[in-house]
Order: C-alpha cells, then sequence, then structure tokens
C-alpha cells in the first residue's frame, strides 16, 4: 500500500474512502423549554453536498453536533452507511468536522495539526507526516506547515482545520459555518475551494450556514431548515422557482407577498393568470409570493391611464450594477419590489406612474 | 500574510507620538508616582530582609562572622527538616495536580453546571481558620498514623486542603481563558479518547495556569507553621522556630536562606512557565518575506 502512495497525488489518496450515505430519522433534542430540534428527518446521498440553510436559533449547529456525537439526542436515530450510530461516542464515529470557531490546537504547528488523528491512530511519524504535507498542499498551504495558528489568518486557519478534518479520511464530512468569520471575499474563494475539494474526495459532506448565497452556490441540495424541522430540500435552481412552503418561498432569495385569489389551481394576480405550484392553496383568497425578476414595469403615459393593468406609483428605485431594483406601490397591495434591466428603470423616476404586470411562472401561495 | 505585510511598514513610519516626546523632556506625574511606589514597595520588602542579613552575621566581638550560615550546613536537624519540606512540597504539587486537573477539566467540558459547586468546595479551605482545621482533623490523623506511618509526609494530605483555594483559582483561569471546550470537541471528532484530550490539548494549553498553580503550592508548603507546629511534625518553619529558642542568629540566617531559595525556586518556574512553544518560531518567521 505505501509504495504506490509515494506518486498519487493527495487526491487520489483520499479518493480510497468514498463518502457514505448518511440518514437521519426523525431527531429530537431540547433544551428546557426550547425545541432545538423537532422531528428533523433526512437522507443524504454518498458523496453529496448538502447544505443545510436556516435562520439563526433553526437548530443547524444541534443537528450537525447530534451527528457527530458531541451532543445527546432525546430521540431519533442516525446511520452512517446503513448501520446505526447513535449510541457511539464521537471519538468513534470517525467524522471530520470543522468548526465556526477557530478551533487548531494553539500549541500544535499546522502539520501536527493535520497529523494529530493520524498520530491517534498509531500512523508512523515519518507518514504522517508525508499525509500531513500532501493535505496542506490540497488546500494551498504547502509553505506553512510549521507555522503555528496564531500565525495564520483567520482563513488559513480555517483551510488547516479542512485539511485536518481529511486527514483520517473520513466517510462524512460535517462544516458548521466555517467561513462566518471570514470577509466576504476569503469566504466565496474558500466556499468554491471546499467544493472542489468535496468533488475531488467524494466525501459526503454536510455544509449548515445561514447564507443563503454561499448555500445555493455550493450544494449538490440545500435543506432549509425551520424551527427544528426539515422544511424543504432540494437542488437549488428547485428550490428558488418551485417553493413548497410560505417559509422557503420567503427565506430564499427575495419575494412579494401579493394578494390574489386562486380558483381550480389558477391564480389571479394583477390582471395575469398564474399556474400554482403543488402544496399551494388551489382555492379563495390567497397570499402568493412573487420573485422580483418575475415583475415588468411599464411607464404609462399620462392619457392612457384607467385601462387594462393596474397602475402603480414608483417609490424608489435602486443600482445593483447591471440591474436595478425598483419599489412599486400598487393600489390594495404592500409595495412590490421589480428587478428590472439598468436601461429599462433610467425611464422610471420616484413618483412616475406604471403598469405593473407578473409574468406568468408558477408561484407558491398560501391561504390568505 | 498580506495582513502582516502591511502592518510591519505602517508601524515604522509612524511619527512618533507627542505623549513620547513630552515624557523625554521632563518626568510625567505618572512616572514619577510609579516609582515612588516602587521605592515605597521595595523598601518595606528588602528593609526585614536587610535586617536579617545584618542581625545573622553579626559577629561575637568585632566584626561580621558567618558562623550562624555555616551552622545551617552542619545543624543535621536542619537538613533534615528542609529536606523534609522540600519532598512535602513536591507531594502536595503532585498530588494537588493529580487531583484538580483531571476533575476540573471533566466539569469544565462535561458538567458546567457543578462549577460553582466545585468551586465552593475549593474556597471552603479559606474560610476555616488553621486551628479549627487541626482539631477536626487530628482524629483522622491518629488514623492516618496508624495506618501509614508517622512521617512528616503525611502532612501532604492537609496541605492538598489547604493549597486548594490557590491551586483552584490558578487552574480555573487556564481553563478560561482558552476555548478548550471547541479544542476537546476538535480532538474527540479527530478520534481522542477523554485520556488523549486531558494529556494532548487540555494540558499543553493550561500549561501556565498548572506552573503557577504548582507556584503558589510550594511557597504555601515551605512556609506553612500552623498545621505542621500544631500536628507535631518537624517541617523547616517548625524547626527554625525551635531553633530560635536556642539559637536566634541561626534561626535568622536559615530564614533568610529560606527566603531566598523560596524565591530562586519560583523564579526558575516561572521562567518555565513563560517559554510557550511557537513563540520564538512566530519571531523567526514573520521576520522572513512571506511568499
Ligand atoms: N447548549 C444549549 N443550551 C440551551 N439551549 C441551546 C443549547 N444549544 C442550542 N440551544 C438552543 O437551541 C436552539 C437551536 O440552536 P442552534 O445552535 O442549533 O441554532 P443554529 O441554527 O445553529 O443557529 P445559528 O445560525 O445562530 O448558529 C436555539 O434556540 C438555542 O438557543
Ligand atoms: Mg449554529
Amino acid at each position: 500500500m505505501t509504495t504506490d502512495i509515494a506518486d498519487s497525488s493527495p487526491t487520489d489518496r483520499l479518493a480510497e474512502r468514498p463518502g457514505a450515505a448518511v440518514q437521519l430519522v426523525g431527531l429530537h433534542r431540547s433544551f428546557g423549554k426550547v425545541r432545538a430540534l423537532d422531528g428533523l428527518s433526512l437522507d443524504v446521498a454518498a458523496g453529496e453536498f448538502v447544505a443545510l440553510l436556516g435562520p439563526s436559533g433553526c437548530g443547524k449547529t444541534t443537528a450537525l453536533r447530534a451527528l457527530a456525537g458531541l451532543d445527546e439526542l432525546d430521540s431519533g436515530r442516525i446511520l452512517v452507511g446503513g448501520q446505526d450510530i447513535t449510541r457511539l461516542s464521537s471519538n468513534r464515529r470517525g467524522m471530520g468536522m470543522v468548526f465556526q470557531a477557530y478551533s487548531l490546537f494553539p500549541t500544535m504547528t499546522a502539520r501536527d495539526n493535520v497529523a494529530y488523528g493520524l498520530r491517534l491512530r498509531g500512523v508512523g511519524t515519518r507518514t504522517r507526516r508525508r499525509r500531513a504535507e500532501e493535505l496542506l498542499e490540497l488546500v494551498g498551504l504547502a509553505s506553512h506547515a510549521v507555522h503555528y495558528p496564531h500565525q495564520l489568518s483567520g482563513g488559513q486557519q480555517q483551510r488547516v482545520a479542512l485539511a485536518r478534518a481529511l486527514a483520517v479520511q473520513p466517510e462524512v464530512l460535517l462544516l458548521d459555518e466555517p467561513l462566518s468569520a471570514l470577509d466576504a471575499k476569503v469566504r466565496a474563494q474558500l466556499r468554491d475551494e471546499i467544493r472542489r475539494i468535496q468533488l475531488d474526495v467524494g466525501i459526503t459532506t454536510l455544509f449548515v450556514t445561514h447564507d443563503q448565497e454561499e448555500a445555493l452556490a455550493v450544494a449538490d441540495r440545500v435543506g432549509v431548515l425551520h424551527a427544528g424541522r426539515l422544511e424543504q430540500i432540494a437542488r437549488p435552481g428547485d428550490l428558488y422557482d418551485r417553493p413548497r412552503t410560505a417559509f422557503v418561498a420567503e427565506f430564499v432569495g427575495l419575494s412579494n407577498p401579493l394578494r390574489g385569489r386562486a380558483r381550480s389551481g389558477e391564480l389571479g394576480l394583477l390582471g395575469t393568470r398564474l399556474p400554482l405550484l403543488p402544496g399551494s392553496a388551489f382555492e379563495g383568497p390567497v397570499r402568493a409570493f412573487v420573485r422580483p425578476e418575475s415583475v415588468t414595469v411599464d411607464p404609462v403615459p399620462d392619457q392612457d391611464q384607467g385601462h387594462g393593468a393596474p397602475i402603480g406609483r414608483v417609490l424608489s428605485v435602486s443600482f445593483l450594477g447591471s440591474l436595478c431594483r425598483v419599489r412599486i406601490q400598487l393600489p390594495d397591495q404592500d409595495p412590490v419590489l421589480a428587478q428590472i434591466p439598468k436601461a429599462e428603470a433610467a425611464r422610471l423616476s420616484p413618483g412616475s406612474p406604471v403598469r405593473v404586470t407578473i409574468r406568468p411562472v408558477p408561484v407558491f401561495a398560501e391561504p390568505a | 500574510m498580506a495582513a502582516v505585510n502591511t502592518s510591519v511598514p505602517d508601524g515604522r513610519t509612524r511619527p512618533p507620538r507627542p505623549s513620547a516626546r513630552s515624557r523625554r523632556a521632563r518626568p510625567s506625574p505618572v512616572s514619577a508616582l510609579r516609582w515612588a511606589v516602587l521605592i515605597v514597595i521595595g523598601g518595606y520588602l528588602l528593609l526585614p530582609l536587610l535586617a536579617m542579613a545584618e542581625f545573622s552575621t553579626r559577629g561575637t566581638a568585632t566584626g561580621r562572622s558567618l558562623d550562624a550560615w555555616r551552622e545551617i550546613g552542619s545543624n543535621a536537624d536542619l537538613l533534615g527538616a528542609i529536606t523534609m519540606s522540600l519532598e512535602l512540597s513536591a507531594l502536595t504539587v503532585v498530588a494537588t495536580l493529580i487531583l484538580l486537573v483531571p476533575t476540573m477539566t471533566w466539569v469544565h467540558l462535561r458538567v458546567p453546571r457543578m462549577r460553582r459547586l466545585v468551586e465552593f468546595a475549593c474556597l471552603l479551605p479559606l474560610t476555616i481558620p488553621a486551628i479549627v482545621l487541626v482539631v477536626g482533623i487530628g482524629p483522622i490523623y491518629l488514623w492516618v498514623n496508624y495506618l501509614l506511618g508517622d512521617s512528616p509526609l503525611t502532612l501532604t494530605f492537609v496541605y492538598v486542603i489547604l493549597v486548594l483555594p490557590y491551586a483552584h483559582r490558578a487552574i480555573d483561569g487556564g481553563l478560561g481563558s482558552a476555548d478548550i471546550v471547541t479544542l476537546a470537541e476538535a480532538a474527540r471528532s479527530l478520534g481522542a479518547s477523554w485520556p488523549r484530550v486531558l494529556v494532548n490539548i487540555v494540558l499543553p494549553n493550561i500549561r501556565g495556569a498548572v506552573i503557577s498553580a504548582s507556584i503558589i503550592s510550594v511557597a504555601l508548603v515551605l512556609g506553612e507553621f500552623t498545621v505542621a507546629s500544631l500536628l507535631n511534625f518537624d517541617t523547616l518553619q517548625v524547626v527554625i522556630n525551635l531553633l530560635g529558642k536556642r539559637d536566634a542568629a541561626v534561626s535568622v540566617a536559615v530564614s533568610a536562606a529560606a527566603l531566598l531559595f523560596a524565591f530562586v525556586l519560583l523564579y526558575a518556574l516561572a521562567q518555565v512557565a513563560s517559554r510557550r512553544p511557537g513563540t520564538v518560531a512566530a519571531d523567526a518567521t514573520e521576520e522572513g518575506p512571506t511568499p
């Protein structure tokens, strides 16, 4: 085994143990009166990258810590590779974990940090040194092997933490907001790098974040957590285009909650008929969630007023580069946000009358 | 990396602060006060030492003599007591650390709600006067002496209790200063058993606290008189006291020597404590250009 390691790349070595499937079944955990996990169930396929997204306090960390064995559960079962590990202690679970707080061992160099898991497994000094250096190379820190944590920047520390978690060739990698202490640029860079490494290594990964851009950008599937349960899990595009609950529709991306009326599976809204998504309310008055980019805005000449689609007034226009967001006050509705190209927005100014229409894409609606 | 590179030239080119310049012109009231405090406290501490030196070197008729100091080396009782007190302090340190470090680490990591209780238990000895303590444990020591012999080393048990409040404070500070909980969890998830976590992760990170707990324990044991005397054990302080009744000069010489010795010992321990891994390498690497 040792002979062919020498000339293989770090990732070839790591790929020897592909990820395992993870199943969370009905996890419950209460802290006093707070129900941190309230029947959370989740299936993650082997080698899949799943992001867990949710507002602060929804139980993301609790779920991850339960999976790592760092916290106990009131009830529920955890299966990895089909085996029930619910009662296994954390040091026998063989999961790699990267924490939100910097967690490198301060008295060890970067290389010793990475090698620590191997040291625990009785790997010889030379082998584990070489492995540690391979992993540091994988995360782009080969030149920092003998630096101590306090000599590394926050981003570098989290890279070393990632290398340390991967060094023991875990079947599952757990990341609890590993990027939240970093600045925006380093965040984006490191998140793409995590994805690259994950694809190389093929490890099953659970990535907890409350930053939806982060979740949507890197994950195979995104699970939205709310009050200790899984609201919906879907591919990023589906989650955005086809939300299954009002919470997901509002939480992921921007949405305009608009009042309309549903009749036999169709929604009448501002003069347009829209298809309704599965799970929506199909009859009666509803609140529909419409994306800003589905709202079209046309300036109206003064003499034209009074025909067709309702007339609104522009409240404000804000520039976002190539796109603009326009806030519009409609009769009988809350202010609506529209996202339109910059060229179109140039014709609008606060107070100008506009005709608002909705593109006929499927929307989610809840009973009003 | 970038942060390091840019901050260094920044620091160098910054003009000297106005306050630094004015301080050179005339001493500020703050530094005058600082010196005054230093001199007063220094005098307060040094004067008795000088007096001890003077008294213990008084000759019989004319001039100075070191007879009293020579006596230290030739008095068998005294040498025995010195060895005994050193052995006692070593034993006390070891026993205290073995008792406290794993317990406090466990409480810190696993049952944080017990912290107050442990703290309370450890602080109790402070509130009990030595005489009460001795009256209380007298009967127990009858048994201890019956079972373990009547060596003064059995004093270790009382001394561990006397040292508890101070050692607890020191170690508690150490556990609180680093994020031991997260570090331990990281080690656990990498596969470390609890003993491994204690030895590989917790101990290196609270090294300074453990050493200061040891320093305090050594100092306390070397200077303890009441309990040893009341329980009739011949420790250093007890023998010094006895000597004082026979030959005051020798007694004072021993006291001065004990003080000096304790000072040197504590200084050495403090030196060990301040040598942290990584600091040397830090200075070396930050000098060089970072790629
Ligand atoms: N050890 C604990 N003791 C008491 N309550 C806790 C504990 N851990 C978590 N909670 C509570 O459980 C709920 C879920 O916490 P959790 O840390 O899982 O949230 P989160 O989704 O990770 O939030 P964030 O995005 O802010 O990290 C919160 O209401 C929190 O207050
Ligand atoms: Mg959290």
